[in-house]
């Protein structure tokens, strides 16, 4: 086959594919998209859209043809969620919650940011906060709890460490962990490649 | 629960406003129960979890932990009710998903059940604004009033996810220019400016912040200049994470920002129950206005005093 039937042939892969990723887009339920019509309602009512290079369109459009590139991009972890987009489709799509599911599919191939693992896998599983009040770094915020009268823990999984350990359990029984484990290592076969690339 | 009080709820706290705005929490607990709305704790309630980040890194996990916290609502037998916007598109979306689909229902409790939990529906989460608007209404809330302010000028900032998605809202549909929280601002004596693109997102949310903070700030930036630019005293919200981020994010914004800005910004940032007690002429430190410590580096981080100064001046 020419190579550049591959390069620049881009069809709808929704029906029949044998592309890993667009049968992971098709599993994910990523179909409701087919729907679209290349309108640019969803980017012209974008907030992010006006600051950075992240188009939804652009997004929406990669993710109907199966282009791997649209997870690997940093763009669509700068949609701040607003739902716009999502209310504003003439053809009724989601496209909130599909760039959401987009996400979870980056993760799931390694695609996650730093900033991002760190606050899933040390804050938000270790402590079931995503914004805690617990060690030494916090305790300025314990005694701020307490000048307005608070205890200074709220009565969350922070007063009730057996809450922390259900939480626990059912982000294992649900393959959270496995998940970040999984994506943590994908990252470091990805940085350990690129330096390889780089010295050669 | 007790008699003593019309309304029952269960307060479900989420992370930013006990850890970061605690002044919030505060706020919140004096007023409910001022107006006669018992606020029970959800003990061992954890993170909602976030929808942007959590919800967006795997959604099986988002669904099955906010199942876990709305069934701690539901062993007391009460709505479970937020005063963050985050946490209420998490339970309410949750919600709606799992009342909807009998077999995710299933699904998710079969998980609870290896922790001794089940959810079983039927309570709907509420959002605090929506207890003011909807539950007790606004003809409630005016015979709290005591005092209203005679010139204070006050820039509305809704928050996305209070409104949207509005087919899971209990708004009728209307997310592009809902006008409820500024009739509870009114009912104060204080005007409600309109000002460009006021039901823009603050740029928090959707794991923006934790990705890019200049990208959140400049956001903000783009809010905050159209806000100075109709003369707004305060701005008033009803989502702590919106909040951290006009607080927080104004400093953020005079350093990334400097060069385009002018002057820096310094607009107070004030969470709707504590403008609503005051009207109500309950002591300001059940509000969490009155800095009653010496410690550096907390919230808030923009000076609230212009404000101190306005109730001095309109309301003493």
């Amino acid at each position: 086959m020419s190579e550049n039937v591959n390069k620049y042939i881009k069809r709808k892969v929704y029906k029949k594919t044998s592309s890993r990723i667009a049968q992971k887009f098709v599993d994910a339920g990523l179909q409701e998209i087919r729907a679209c019509i290349n309108c640019g309602t969803c980017t012209g009512s974008c907030p992010s859209g006006r600051r950075t290079a992240y188009r939804t369109r652009s997004a929406i459009r990669r993710a109907l043809t199966g282009d791997e590139s649209v997870l690997k991009d940093i763009d669509i972890w700068l949609c701040s969620t607003c739902y716009y987009c999502y209310e504003r489709c003439p053809r009724n799509i989601p496209v909130t919650d599909m760039i959401i599911k987009l996400r979870n599919i980056a993760v799931e191939e390694g695609y996650i940011l730093d900033s991002h693992f760190v606050l899933a896998n040390n804050i938000f599983y270790a402590t079931g906060h995503g914004v805690p009040a617990t060690g030494e770094n916090n305790k300025k915020w314990r005694d701020l709890r307490e000048s307005y009268g608070l205890p200074p823990l709220p009565p969350t999984v922070h007063s009730y460490p057996e809450a922390v350990k259900e939480c626990q359990e059912l982000m294992k029984a649900v393959g959270f962990k496995k998940l970040m484990d999984n994506a943590a290592k994908l990252k470091e076969e990805r940085a350990k490649a690129e330096k390889k690339d780089k010295e050669e | 629960m007790s008699e003593d009080y019309k309304w029952h709820y269960g307060f479900f706290l989420g992370c930013v406003i006990p850890n970061r705005y605690p002044m919030i929490e505060a706020s919140i607990r004096s007023v409910f129960d001022h107006l006669g709305a018992e606020m029970l704790d959800l003990p061992g309630a954890s993170c909602c979890p976030a929808p942007g980040v959590f919800r967006a890194f795997h959604i099986p996990t988002w669904l099955v932990i906010a199942a876990r916290n709305i069934s701690i609502a539901e062993e007391i037998g009460v709505n479970p009710i937020t005063g963050c916007n985050g946490c209420y598109g998490t339970l309410r979306d949750a919600w709606y998903e799992l009342e909807h689909e009998y077999e995710l229902k299933k699904e998710v409790n079969e998980y609870l059940a290896k922790i001794g939990r089940t959810y079983k529906g039927n309570l709907e989460p509420k959002h605090v604004v929506q207890a003011l608007y909807l539950d007790m209404g606004l003809d409630h809330l005016k015979d709290y009033i005591k005092f209203t302010f005679s010139d204070l000028k006050i820039a509305v900032h809704y928050g996305c996810h209070i409104v949207k998605p509005s087919d899971k809202r209990p708004w009728d549909g209307e997310y592009e220019v809902p006008r409820f929280l500024d009739e509870i601002v009114e009912l104060t004596g204080a005007k409600s400016v309109d000002y460009k693109d006021k039901y823009m997102c603050c740029g928090a949310g959707g794991a923006v912040r934790t990705a890019v903070k200049e990208v959140a700030a400049d956001f903000t930036r783009e809010k905050l200049m159209n806000i100075r630019e109709v003369g707004a005293d305060i701005i008033i919200n009803c989502c702590p994470f919106c909040h951290l981020q006009l607080d927080l994010g104004q400093v953020e914004v005079n350093n990334f920002y400097a060069d385009i800005i002018g002057e820096p910004f310094n607009i107070p940032v004030i969470y709707i129950t504590q403008l609503l007690g005051v009207a109500f002429g309950m002591d300001p430190n059940l509000l969490g206005l009155i800095k009653n410590h010496e410690l550096t580096g907390v919230s808030p981080f923009i000076s609230i005093d212009p404000f101190l100064n306005i109730i001095k001046n309109q309301l003493i």
